[in-house]
This record gives structure tokens, sequence and C-alpha cells, in this order.
């Protein structure tokens, strides 16, 4: 069963699924354009505002102490989406004919959650260099921590987003994600503040919040300041990642096709 | 090819199919007829695998729908009623996908693309976005996209519904090329009679999840008594005597003052008739499907425009 040829056809179904999100990715300019521009808007107009009046840890410049903070919420805002969206691949029935091949449920769910965080990486690698324009200076190995980061990230909130969009039927839905999943998840994060000295209850909140261990791990790796120890925060969103990951193959396995 | 035993799915207040038991040959193109809701769809679901029965068993190419889902699939191309092929790609490019996606081997993948493009008429037109495609020319692709892995066995879910006529014509004539070409075994669900009347060999007629009649259109035909006839008599009384006593004639009424006649293959002996009998008019006209169908279930198969396809398109298109 497991022979060369079956390895093979698993990897072109696998390719087959990313290159579709890849595809229409680029397609869709308007999204493309949107989504990179919410987060410029995020770090020049808030982080050029509050630069010159608030003075955040480590006297580090805000517009800098927030640009580890964008570059998630650029995740949190690509993955969440991207995952929901299949909202629309089932209105236009794209997810039906995919669900009629012989084509498994976590493969699909593999294919899908590669192209998502494939997005993520794109969106984020126009923050890098727009980084660079604001003199943030990354060693090789601060990269590689990067994308890692990313990806990891991306791979957790895709599958959360993909879990969400599997029990929605309608594109009411999307709306109630906005306000109940991607805005907390952003702001509750630290993505724009030093989570240090918060009060109790939102202490606790930035806690459970997986893009906390992100925002950390990235301001550790590009400013050098960090709450946790950067093998800590691997090892949370790696945590996160395995049960958001089974949970969304979960949900796609009990969706129904019709 | 296709064996259905007391195949049943049941919602919460509805019996979509109900026992429904069918064999289906190989090389046959079956039409499965009936109005919305008749369970048409909810049967081809089933056979594909996307929805589970209630109760009751089918297989499909020898595959059981329920144990062996995933033989099922590689074995049958379907089509769905509303088209769903990715409109941000390229027809080439829906179709490069779905042959990943089946596994087609890459030695062959490309010839296979380009021979069903082929066989739709697509060539030309492969490089275009699909949301440039006119109604007609997307069913065109599913079909394409539903044979490029040489299924054995192919769905077609009311593949001309919202098409203009012309458009459906056109269909018509690639669905009836691809059967002499592809020696495949069709199932197609309508609610067109003429097109069921027109493609199939054999008719199944849904009514409230049940097949209330299933036969050849011809024989389906032949169930309303053959032709008819339509006469005004110049001299009533007697040339109904007469008429009653000749052995083409199967059924006589009156009405209205004229006489209609149940004939078999009235073209033939309509000139037997009038040699026996003086008319001042005669008419004549073959029963239709739509005939068969009001007479079976006492409704009549209206065009409806329902089934979403427009609706859909308008509700959520997002480009």
């Amino acid at each position: 069963m497991y022979n060369m040829t079956s390895i093979r056809v698993y990897a072109d179904k696998i390719y087959a699924l990313w290159l579709r999100e890849v595809k229409v990715f680029f397609r869709e300019k308007s999204r493309l354009v949107a989504s990179t521009f919410t987060p410029l808007l995020w770090l020049f107009v808030i982080g050029s505002g509050f630069s010159s009046s608030t003075s955040v840890a480590h006297s580090i410049d805000y517009q800098k102490f927030i640009f580890p903070g964008i570059i998630c919420m650029s995740v949190v805002f690509s993955a969440v989406f991207f995952g929901s969206y299949i909202i629309w691949d089932r209105k236009f029935d794209f997810l039906k004919s995919v669900m009629v091949a012989p084509v498994s449920r976590s493969t699909i769910f593999t294919g899908k959650a590669f192209g998502g965080m494939t997005n993520s990486l794109i969106q984020v690698s126009i923050l890098l260099v727009v980084g660079l324009i604001i003199g943030i200076q990354f060693s090789p190995l601060a990269l590689v921590q990067t994308v890692v980061i990313v990806l990891l990230l991306s791979f957790a909130l895709t599958s959360l987003g993909l879990t969400l969009g599997s029990y929605m039927t309608s594109l009411e839905g999307f709306q109630m994600i906005i306000s109940f999943v991607v805005f907390p998840l952003f702001f509750l994060s630290g993505a724009l503040f030093p989570i240090d000295k918060l009060p109790q209850w939102l202490s606790v909140l930035t806690t459970v919040d997986p893009v906390t261990y992100a925002v950390d791990a990235l301001r550790n790796i590009i400013l050098g300041i960090g709450s946790h120890p950067l093998g800590l925060d691997l090892l949370i969103l790696l945590i996160y990642s395995c049960v958001l990951g089974a949970l969304g193959t979960y949900s796609f396995k009990k969706m129904k096709a019709v | 090819m296709i064996r259905i035993n007391n195949l049943t799915k049941r919602y919460e207040k509805l019996t979509a199919v109900d026992n429904l038991s069918l064999d289906i040959e190989q090389g046959e193109v079956f039409g499965l007829l009936g109005q919305n809701g008749a369970g048409k769809t909810t049967v081809i679901h089933m056979l594909a695998t996307l929805l589970k029965p209630t109760s009751g068993s089918a297989t499909v190419n020898n595959f059981d729908i329920q144990k062996e889902p995933e033989k099922v699939r590689t074995s049958i191309g379907i089509v769905f009623q509303v088209p769903s092929s990715d409109d941000l790609l390229t027809g080439y490019e829906n179709l490069q996908i779905h042959a990943m996606l089946y596994g087609v081997d890459p030695s062959i993948r490309e010839k296979r693309i380009q021979d069903a493009l082929e066989l739709v008429g697509l060539t030309e037109r492969k490089d275009d976005q699909v949301k440039k495609y006119s109604g007609g020319m997307r069913r065109r692709l599913e079909i394409a996209r539903g044979l490029i892995h040489s299924p054995k066995v192919l769905f077609l879910d009311e593949p001309t519904l919202g098409l203009d006529p012309s458009s459906r014509e056109t269909m018509w004539k690639y669905i009836q090329q691809l059967v002499k070409q592809e020696k495949l075994t069709i199932i197609l669900t309508t609610h067109y009679m003429e097109e069921a009347d027109m493609l199939c060999n054999r008719i199944g007629i849904m009514d409230k999840g049940k097949i209330i009649a299933l036969d050849t259109p011809t024989n389906l035909k032949l169930m309303l008594g053959g032709d008819i006839v339509k006469l005004k008599l110049k001299k009533h009384d007697s040339d109904i005597t007469v008429l009653k006593n000749l052995a083409c004639v199967k059924k006589i009424e009156s009405f209205d003052g004229y006489v209609i006649l149940g004939v078999d293959d009235a073209k033939k002996n309509i000139p037997e008739i009038l040699k026996h009998v003086d008319v001042e008019s005669v008419e004549s006209s073959s029963p239709t499907l739509s005939d068969v169908f009001l007479k079976l279930t006492g409704k009549n198969i209206k065009e409806q425009a329902e089934g979403g396809f427009l609706e859909r398109y308008v509700q959520y298109d997002k480009h």
C-alpha cells in the first residue's frame, strides 16, 4: 500500500489543494491589498501616533515595539479569515467537488492549512521589508526563527478558522468571527502593550491567548526583549498547533458534504 | 453497474428517498425524471457517497457506497446541479487540479486534460478564468472535469438547469457525443421531459421519493394507449359504430362534438380510418412524457426556475 506511487499521489493531492489556494490568493487582488494595507495603517498611524507621547519598557520606540505585534496581527487576520473562508467554498460548491474526489478529509485539511500558512508568510514577508525601511534589522538566524514562529502561529489559527468555518452554514457567522475571535485574539495578545504589569483579569486572558506567545517570541527574536524564555513560547505555540490542528481535522471529518 | 436495494433517506419530517430499489446496467443512459423535491438529487448524493443513507444499501461499479466510499469516488464522475468549478482559476487549471486530486498519473495527465477540453469544445478558452465563461461553458467544463479520471459511471444532476434553449441543445449534443465516444454508464436527473426523452434509453419517473414508473421512453408513452387522433365527423352516430370496429382504434371518446381516438401508429393508420368515415377535420398528436407524467402523478411538470442556480449566483456573487 505505502509504496512510492501512493506517496506521490498523496503529495500530488496536497499540492493540488495548496496550488489552488495560492492561485486564488494572488488573484483576489482586493483581498490581498486590503489585508496588507491594514497592518501598515496600524504600524504607521498608531505606531507613529503613540510613539510621540508614550514610552514603553526598555525605552524602545513605540513603533518598533509594536512591530512584532503587527506581524502577528497580520497572521491573525490572514489565517483566521483564510480558514473561515471555506464558507465560500461551500457556498460555491467547490468544496463539494473536492469532497466527492477520492481525497480524505484530513488531506483536504492539510492542503488548506498549507495554503493558509503560505498566505500568512507572503503577507509577513511584505511587512518584514517594511520593517527594514523603519530601521528593524534581522540576522539570518532571526529571520529563520521569525519564519518558524509565523508558520506555527499561522497553522494554529488557520486550523481555528477552518474549525469554525466547518460548522458555519451562513455568511452571517463571518461577522461573529471577526468580533468574537479575530479582535480578541489580537487585542489580548499584548501586541500593542507590554504584558508584564497588567491587571489580573486581563493578565488571565492574555495567558490563554496563543497569539501572546507568538508576540513575545517575536519581540524576543527581533528586539531582544521578552517576558518568557523563547523556548517556552515555542513549546506553548507547538501545543496550541497540535490541539487546534487535531480539532480542525476532527471537524473536517464531521463536516457534512451536502 | 449500479444496484440499489431499499435505499432510504429520511430527514426529521420528510422522507426524501423512500425504499428505492433499482438496477442500472453498464452502458445505459438512465434518467431520473421528476419535479423538484422528488428526491432525484438525494439519490445521486447517496450514490456519490456525499450523503449517508438512513437505511438500505447500494453498490456502484461493484463497490459498496458505505463500506468502500473511496473506491466508489474513484470510479465515478459527477456534475453537480450548481457549477462548482473555481471561477478565479482558468478552465485548464480547474482540470489540472482535479486530475491531481483523482491521482491521474502524471504521464497521461496532460493528454487527459487536452482530450477532455476537446470533447466539450473548450480548448480555445482553456486559459480564460471560469468567471468569464457563459453558463453553458461552465456546465461543459464541469463535464470535462467529471471525465478527467476516466470514470466508469458519470452522474449528471440537472445538466441543463438554468440554461437558455440554445445552450441546452448544445449541451445535449455534447452529452450524446459523450455516450458514443466514452462508453460510459450515465445517470442523469432532470425535470425537462424532452431532455429525458432525447437522451435516455431508460427512465425512472420519481415522485415523493419513489420510482412510480420505469421503462424506455417509448414504452412509457405507449402506456397512454398510443397516439391521439381527433376527428370531426359528418355523420356522427353511424360512423362511431364503424370506428369501433376498426382494429387500429383502441379507444373512443366523444367530446364537444369531436371524437377522440386512441390509435396505434397514427401516421400509418389515419389513411385507413379516413377510408371508412367522412370527416370535416382531423388532427393527430403523439403523447409526450409530460402526458405520461401528468397521468401518473396528476401533476403538471413545469419548467421551474427553482433549484437555486441563478438565485445563488445573484445572492453570493463574490466578485
